[in-house]
């Protein structure tokens, strides 16, 4: 069954891939969801650029957080940053209270209009899931394995890049991976502050009353998030598999 | 003379303090609501009397972090800092604006906020040192609502922006937070009603189970703002077509579609966790049942609900938070709630605005989780005590 699966993966990707460069041959499906003189496919804008802006913003707000995360955890799981552990994970609660939408919003008079106010609030709401979960991988390892890296003579940091980290990864990647999920559903709403997404689509779709924008503006978001999401699963499993657990 | 020692977070938490006091700005002033602001440092913000206070309790509460000190102390001097800053920041707008005019705008500056997270910052500290039993940390977020309620109902605060914006609001105001919560609840209510029997149904039943939980993970993935407008045009549709459904309030457009969306986002976690928590009800206590002759439907609500509901009400957790903040985007589809002034304030670039709208979400929000999590913290050794039993 796995292949059936990836067939339909693969066929998702090519017509996603089709829409963004022709979006013209969806035309007919598109047309009942609109008034008869209204515009079917969006057309203030490139959807392949918007696509690729989408991307470029959760791909820099991921990266960035998944540094800061895990230089994070790793620093509160050393002996010297250990009375730090148990008030960074009451952050981490509390930070997953703060709804994206006000963050966002409140970026705005520190850092202007565009791109930037989307970028921070991507940022810090992608922190918490990679913390989290880098948390959990480094403080979870078997004891067994630390005792036994110690007595090989090891040294904090060769332990920490040796066996910590490589342990830990798999649990790293699937809180990144939870993170880019969320990042690319929030970042539509980015475009309410005017940042240059996919939620431009929509919410032009949403001022004039065109189902049909609102539709292709969503499903391409959507089915990027269900490709990114098997994909990097697929490749925890594949480290996870190398790495003989 | 014992050597004090110190306490690492004190010194990040005193370095950012003093910075805030000192160096960053304590209170903008703007002439009216658009205007470019100037900012006004602690000294020039409030009344001599109150720097001093305001500066000394800063220092005091700087002192009490930087050494280590037990947790109580801690804690107290955080609330006392805290307070202090809530009422100054008060003094500040009525000590910066000119008597008798309605125009100009006061409103908190870096500093402010700067000294407000170092403080919350201790605060949190503490109490995670603390650990407070789950009806104490209750009766804290109490005593801090109150406090909040107080200084609001004695007009300390009536000087500041967000209070004007809200003054010229009132009765959108409560009207919009009335929505916001009825969207938040009620679609996690019907979400409940939903989706427990939901997820009895696919732990029972195997085969619905991957195919139902696919569905909604995949819903999940629909940016909220796309779900919202897609849900437009079948409501609109029922609105018109089926007799009666107007009437209930059904429409194309407003508050019926960001239901049925937020519905439809609470739907997930309440279904996998219902499934999750009932996987996890030791087989023992369901063999037990079965031999002490109980039927499915006995055994359902004796022994597997009571067992899962810890599991069941984490997921209850996740969609109110989710909901309380998911409600703001309702606006954009003529839905209401708060989310009405954070788009208009972002549309008008009048930040006030926004923090009208902000704020009451943000707060709403973290009391829902706090007070959530202390249900299922003592929700949870009640069902060990009766496994043990």
């Amino acid at each position: 069954m796995p292949k059936l699966a990836t067939l339909i993966r693969v066929a998702v990707f090519l017509l996603l891939v089709a829409f963004l460069l022709q979006p013209h041959w969806f035309e007919p499906l598109l047309r009942p969801l609109v008034q008869d003189n209204a515009p079917v496919i969006y057309n203030q804008g490139s959807l392949l650029q918007l696509t690729f802006l989408h991307l470029r913003t959760v791909a820099l707000a991921v990266a960035a957080a998944a540094l800061v995360a895990l230089a994070l955890a790793i620093l509160v799981t050393r002996a010297s940053g250990a009375e730090f552990l148990p008030l960074s994970r009451s952050l981490v609660n509390i930070g997953q209270t703060f709804p994206p939408v006000a963050v966002l919003a409140l970026a705005v008079p520190i850092f202007g209009f565009g791109e930037k106010p989307t970028l921070i609030a991507l940022f810090l709401y992608g922190l918490l899931p990679i913390f989290e979960n880098a948390l959990t991988g480094l403080t979870t390892l078997p004891p067994s394995v630390m005792e036994a890296a110690r007595g090989a003579g090891m040294t904090g940091g060769q332990r920490l890049l040796k066996v910590e980290l490589p342990l830990a990864m798999p649990v790293i990647l699937a809180g990144i991976r939870l993170s880019v999920v969320i990042s690319l559903a929030t970042a539509t709403i980015g475009s309410t502050v005017a940042a240059k997404t996919l939620g431009e689509v929509i919410i032009a779709g949403l001022q004039s009353n065109n189902l049909s924008f609102v539709v292709q503006g969503g499903l391409i978001v959507a089915t990027l998030a269900v490709l990114l999401h098997d994909g990097l699963q697929a490749a925890e499993r594949r480290l996870a598999a190398r790495m003989g657990r | 003379m014992r050597q004090l020692r110190f306490d690492k977070l004190g010194a990040i938490i005193a370095a950012l303090a003093l910075g805030g006091a000192f160096i960053a700005p304590f209170a903008t002033f703007r002439a009216n609501r658009i205007v470019a602001g100037e900012v006004k440092s602690v000294i020039d913000a409030v009344p001599a009397a109150w720097s001093v206070a305001l500066l000394g309790i800063v220092v005091c509460a700087v002192i009490v972090a930087l050494v280590r000190s037990p947790a109580y102390l801690r804690l107290a001097a955080a609330f006392v800092a805290l307070a202090a800053l809530a009422l100054g920041i008060g003094v500040a707008a009525t000590h910066l604006t000119p008597e008798a005019n309605t125009y100009a705008r006061v409103s908190p500056a870096s500093g402010f906020w700067i000294m407000l997270f170092a403080f919350g910052l201790l605060a949190a500290d503490a109490l995670t040192r603390l650990r407070p039993a789950p009806f104490v940390r209750i009766v804290v977020l109490a005593v801090v609502l109150a406090f909040a309620s107080a200084i609001l109902l004695a007009g300390a605060w009536d000087g500041l922006s967000i209070l004007k914006e809200y003054a010229s609001r009132v009765d959108t105001f409560w009207a919009e937070g009335r929505r916001h919560v009825t969207l938040a609840l009620g679609s996690l209510v019907a979400a409940i009603v939903v989706g427990i029997p939901l997820g009895v149904l696919c732990h029972r039943v195997t085969r619905l189970r991957d195919g139902l939980l696919g569905v909604l993970n995949a819903i999940q993935t629909i940016p909220s703002i796309a779900l919202f407008g897609i849900l437009i045009a079948p409501l609109g549709w029922i609105a018109v077509n089926v007799p009666g459904a107007a009437a209930i309030g059904i429409r194309g457009i407003g508050v019926a579609p960001a239901f049925v969306a937020l519905f439809l986002y609470s739907l997930l976690p309440v279904v996998a966790n219902t499934v999750v928590g009932l996987a996890g009800v030791p087989r023992d206590a369901n063999d037990a049942a079965r031999g002490i002759g109980m039927t499915d439907w006995q055994r359902l609500v004796g022994i597997e609900f009571p067992l899962a509901f810890p599991v069941i009400l984490t997921g209850i957790r996740i969609v109110l938070v989710q909901n309380i903040g998911l409600a703001t985007i309702a606006a954009l589809i003529g839905g209401g709630g708060f989310g009405v002034f954070v788009f208009q304030g972002v549309g008008q670039t009048a930040m006030d605005l926004v923090l009208l709208g902000a704020v009451p979400t943000v707060v709403l929000a973290f009391a829902a989780a706090i007070v959530l999590d202390a249900v299922i913290e003592m929700a949870t050794p009640n069902t060990r005590q009766a496994e043990a039993a």
